[in-house]
């Protein structure tokens, strides 16, 4: 099921409506507003200074890397980049921001007006992007008490390594219209995030954040409904889970006659349900001003220019590329194209050799192995020439493709090149048809009624004889060549 | 334009500050006094005027991405009221962040 | 005390200067004059929060070992100075006049103290100001006033009055302080002695506890304007760490001070002679400007009307920035904490509450005010236009002017307590010098001769960087009308 996902509720068809606010650290050696490093990791406030200690007195200096950074992801999103953009201060009072304001972007943000297309189960989804702006990032608050989260805390302990850290803020327009939609979504934009290498993305160490906005709404109406923000959602899982619960949730309420409130809901991993979060006393006005200490960008169209012919290619277009290059299906394709090491990596191997192949090879037995042996692709020992190296083997009938698989995972612990291990192990196959006619003649001397089986018309009991010649033969013969000798010996 | 005293208990939580009563009726009448001064730039001709957000003329002030001292961990906590595992201590947070 | 040391505690840095290099006198001698002016002298005036004088005779014979060693130094090598304590220095006490920040120990310096001391500058400790900046007078000390040397019963202005005081009663040759809305300038005035807000941006605010930041600059407050050009050239200039500092300033201020006036327009300003500017203060600055007249320059008079605007733009966006600047004082990183608090926003509330002065508390609330929704337009938004109206009158005037000219405060100094509880009356000492923070550009106060006994200022308004004509200007006016009686240890 792909666009609206509409639903009873009593007597109407209703409809959910879904937009997404990504947060995402910027890949910059240095914080947004000062020159402390930004690895993550580090022994609590090592990584702070005057300035993003926010001590009296401090001030703030722009990283120039950080805007390109930014302005890329604008040019990646169909933005418009805006001729002139403010910083402005956005005011509130909270531990981890060591100014008690946050210097974000308000009403001239850096690029507006863009869109991003997302594939859904076949289905092409344009899902506008209403703009990407920069900010700083808080530090972050260790709760002591009972749970380690803020209720029942007695106290907290603010570490600011990751204050000022520079953040991107990409917020969608209210286009997209189930779980399964928010999903392609954060996963597309994740994709081009880690394209643009603008970002390593990583949910589970929070460089990339998302509060979504769910409503629902009866079909065909163009308001928008009660909206909730959810918060909390540090996977793609508990995004799809979150945004799938919380649409039933209201559909439930409404149906029960009830009323939505507009509130922030925190999602619950554990228990599977978003929980109201304690409701503000006040509301929160952040009295937006223009920064002071800080003047505007000015973004030149020669600079956006540069910035959109330098720009690597994006996962579109390398889908699109590869679908026509290798005629792999699009669901193989769009995971390949998900991670660019694993892109490099199989279009390194593929050259010169079989895609579809090499593809089966990438996402399966070199996949399983990574994650049995606890790699990942950057940690990958098995370089693209090695492998290709294995698979050239196999297609030239050295090795057998099961044993090839051992083969793979003794590359894991070994430098040796394929030949070598094959050799090593014994494990070349065997193709020499003398050798093999001559255990063939055996097998089939061994096991006269299932050759009978065989002749008499049950082609598929062929199968159980060339599973003892390969039984016999360690598993290394050649299992075309066993077939054809099976097939004449048997008649 | 008179400034009520709800506005002002407003005013006083936004701003974190724990006024008296005393203080709430103090500043009520002075913010009112002053913002009927601040009234008379109402009747400026701004139509088409730019708002000025600092004197300088410039745009485009950054720098490189290039790595540069912090100071040490002791350094940063040392103007701390409280500190604990080397931190900033402070009491329990009630409200989630906005 | 002996003779020479009093004498050295008088002289300008210059003098001190040609002292020291002629050998006649050295560095630690005059930090030790000044240091006992100090001693006999900041019991009544206050002028004080911290006295650093181990550090400071360590520094000055560094100077004094450096000279004999043959070293070329700068012309204010070995000079004591009075900071205002506004500007953080790392490892000495700085606390923006705030109970707040009372034991706060700032791990980093301001780049313009960076910049003194590499200049061998001997900073004496740092001066009293009004909190966070805020006031004419220095009565909004969270520390208790400074007296003005003049007539202790009397304000120093401010709210760099400590600064300004230590200068005019010789425990500093030089002094620091800052100007937002007139407390360089103002103090000079009250003060007798030369104070000048750069341009904006000329003097780096790294290290500048804000007040307001598009308004606040840091300047020199000195006996002469020689003094004021040299200690101008040793701060300013542009920094990295200050996004708002202009790049690639000239920085000679002080060469062709004796250039004079012949020739130089200068426009009088009308709206700077109002109802309720004191007779004396008016007669001292008319004399003044026809002493510039008789020195060559053509004076006419010029009107500004958008400067009876700008004390009303200015009391919306100097809070609104002030409001923001100091939530961070909320007792989690620094300075002072509430006990006992139930939670962290207990805690925050109470530490402001008894961390803030009055005068403070009264400006967070107009600023925040100024800024909250629904509001930000008719306020913050339309004093933001104001202020574009008062900086393109004043470009216009600076086609047909070099100068403006008029008095540098309505009053001389007022007896401490009469303002207090007015905040209206004392936000009006402020009229004259508003407009010039507000647009950016540069002005000096130079002393005018007295009224009453007490301190007349000649204010002087150049074009933003049009520092080298206002001081040649000033030096000119000054060294005409002689440079007059000092407090000296009179009243005190």
């Amino acid at each position: 099921m792909t666009a609206a996902v509409a639903e009873e509720v009593g007597a109407r068809r209703y409809e959910t409506v879904i937009g997404i606010e990504t947060h995402c650290e910027l890949a910059t050696a240095t914080k947004m507003f000062c020159a402390c490093p930004t690895a993550f990791g580090a022994e609590p406030n090592t990584q702070v200074c005057p300035v993003c200690l926010g001590e009296p007195g401090s001030l703030p200096v722009v990283n120039a890397r950080a805007v390109e950074y930014a302005a890329r992801i604008g040019v990646a999103l169909h933005c418009r980049i805006a001729e002139r953009s403010q910083f402005h201060r956005k005011n509130y009072f909270y531990p981890d921001m060591p100014k008690n304001y946050q210097i974000s972007q308000y009403d001239e943000p850096l690029c507006v007006g863009g869109w991003l297309d997302v594939d859904v189960d076949g289905a092409a989804r344009r899902i506008g992007i209403t703009r990407v702006h920069l900010e700083e990032d808080t530090g972050k608050s260790l709760h002591v008490g009972a749970t380690g989260r803020i209720h029942g805390a007695d106290y907290s302990l603010v570490d600011y390594n990751r204050a000022g850290i520079p953040l991107v803020e990409i917020v969608s327009e209210p286009d997209l219209r189930s779980a399964d939609e928010a999903r392609a979504y954060a996963e597309e934009l994740r994709a081009v995030l880690l394209a643009l290498g603008v970002s390593d993305a990583k949910l589970e160490e929070g460089s990339m954040r998302f509060d979504v906005n769910v409503s629902i709404r009866p079909v065909g109406h163009a308001e928008l409904g009660t909206k909730v923000e959810l918060k909390n959602l540090n996977s793609l899982r508990s995004l799809h889970r979150a945004v799938g619960y919380e649409a039933e949730r209201q559909r439930r309420v409404l149906a029960d006659g009830g009323e939505l409130a507009q509130e922030t809901r925190h999602w619950d991993e554990g228990a599977g349900r978003t929980e109201p979060m304690r409701s503000k006393e006040y509301a929160t006005d952040y009295r937006y001003f223009p920064e002071p200490d800080l003047v505007p960008i000015q973004a030149t169209a020669d600079w956006v220019e540069r910035l959109r012919a330098t720009l690597p290619e994006l996962p579109a277009e390398q889908r699109a590329r590869l679908a026509e290059a290798t005629g792999l299906p699009a669901k193989e394709i769009g995971w390949l194209v998900r991670d660019p090491e694993v892109l490099a990596y199989f279009q390194k191997v593929a050259e010169g050799r079989d895609p579809r192949v090499v593809a089966g090879w990438v996402m399966g037995e070199l996949q399983r192995d990574l994650r049995e042996l606890d790699h990942t692709m950057a940690t990958n020992p098995v370089s693209p020439e090695r492998l290709g190296g294995l698979l050239d083997l196999v297609a030239a009938g050295t090795v057998s493709a099961t044993a090839a698989k051992d083969v793979l995972a003794e590359m894991f612990s070994s430098d040796a090149s394929p030949a070598v291990i094959v050799d090593r192990k014994g494990l070349a196959q065997i193709s020499d048809t003398a050798e093999l006619e001559a255990v063939v003649d055996r097998v089939v001397a061994a096991n006269p009624e299932l050759v009978d089986k065989v002749r008499g018309g049950k082609r598929g009991v062929l199968g159980a004889l060339v599973g003892q010649v390969m039984r016999e033969t360690h598993g290394r013969a050649n299992p075309k060549l066993v077939n054809e000798l099976l097939e004449r010996a048997i008649g | 334009m008179p400034i009520s005293r709800a506005d002002v208990q407003h005013v006083a939580r936004l701003a974190r500050l724990a006024l008296t009563d005393e203080e709430l009726d103090r500043f009520q009448a002075q913010l009112s006094l002053i913002l009927d001064e601040a009234e008379k730039i109402k009747r400026l001709p701004t139509e088409g005027v730019p708002p000025t957000a600092h004197p300088l003329p410039r745009v485009n002030v950054w720098r490189e991405d290039t790595p540069g001292p912090c100071l040490t961990r002791e350094e940063a906590l040392s103007t701390a009221p409280e500190v604990e595992q080397d931190r900033f201590m402070v009491p329990r947070i009630i409200e989630e962040a906005p | 005390m002996s003779a020479s040391a009093a004498g050295l505690a008088d002289l300008t840095a210059h003098e001190l200067a040609e002292r020291f290099a002629a050998g006649e006198a050295t560095a630690v001698a005059a930090t030790e004059a000044a240091l006992e002016r100090i001693r006999a002298t900041d019991e009544r005036l206050h002028a004080f929060l911290t006295v650093t004088g181990e550090q400071a005779l360590a520094d000055a014979a560094a100077v004094d070992a450096a000279r004999r060693r043959g070293e070329r130094l700068g012309p204010l090598a070995g000079v004591p100075l009075a900071l205002k304590d506004v500007l953080v220095t790392k490892g000495v006490r700085t606390t923006a006049g705030s109970r707040i920040l009372d034991e706060f120990v700032p791990p980093y310096d301001a780049t313009v103290v960076a910049r003194l001391r590499q200049a061998g500058v001997v900073i004496l400790g740092k001066t009293n100001m009004d909190e966070f900046a805020m006031g004419s007078s220095t009565e909004n000390s969270g520390f208790g006033p400074t007296r003005n040397p003049w007539d202790t019963s009397r304000v120093p202005g401010g709210s760099s009055g400590g600064s300004a005081a230590a200068v005019a009663a010789g425990q500093a040759a030089l002094g620091i302080g800052t100007d937002t809305g007139g407390s360089i300038r103002q103090p000079a005035s009250l003060c007798g002695i030369v104070g000048v807000k750069p341009t904006y941006g000329l003097v780096s605010r790294y290290g500048l506890i804000a007040f307001a930041s598009s308004l606040d600059q840091v300047g020199p407050l000195t006996r002469d304007v020689r003094d004021a050009a040299t200690l101008l050239e040793a701060i300013s200039g542009h920094d990295p760490m200050d996004s708002t500092s202009i790049p690639g300033t000239p920085t000679d201020f002080s060469s062709r001070l004796e250039a004079g006036v012949d020739g130089l327009r200068v426009g009088v300003v009308e709206e700077l002679f109002l109802e309720g500017t004191d007779p004396g203060v008016l007669a001292r600055v008319r004399e003044a400007l026809d002493r510039l007249e008789r020195l060559g320059a053509r004076l006419e008079p010029c009107s500004l009307p958008s400067f009876e605007y700008a004390l009303s733009a200015y009391y919306l966006i100097a809070p609104a920035e002030c409001s923001s600047n100091l939530a961070r004082y909320d007792g989690v990183r620094w300075g002072l904490r509430a006990k006992d608090a139930s939670d962290v926003v207990d805690m925050m509330q109470r530490t402001r509450q008894a961390g803030f002065g009055p005068e403070v508390k009264r400006r967070i609330m107009l600023g925040t005010y100024a800024l909250s929704a629904g509001y930000y337009d008719a306020y913050y938004g339309q004093a933001q236009k104001a202020r574009t109206l008062v900086l393109r009158e004043l470009e216009d005037a600076f086609q047909r002017f070099d100068l403006l000219a008029g008095p540098t405060s309505p009053t001389v100094a007022f007896p401490i307590g009469e303002r207090v509880d007015d905040p209206l009356a004392m936000y009006l000492s402020d009229v004259f010098t508003i407009p010039v923070n507000l647009a950016g550009n540069a002005a000096v106060s130079v002393p005018a001769g007295l009224a009453e006994g007490l301190p007349v200022g000649l204010q002087l308004i150049a074009p933003a960087l049009g520092e080298a004509t206002m001081l040649r200007a000033a030096w000119a006016f000054e060294q005409d009308l002689g440079l007059g009686a000092r407090p000296k240890e009179v009243d005190l």
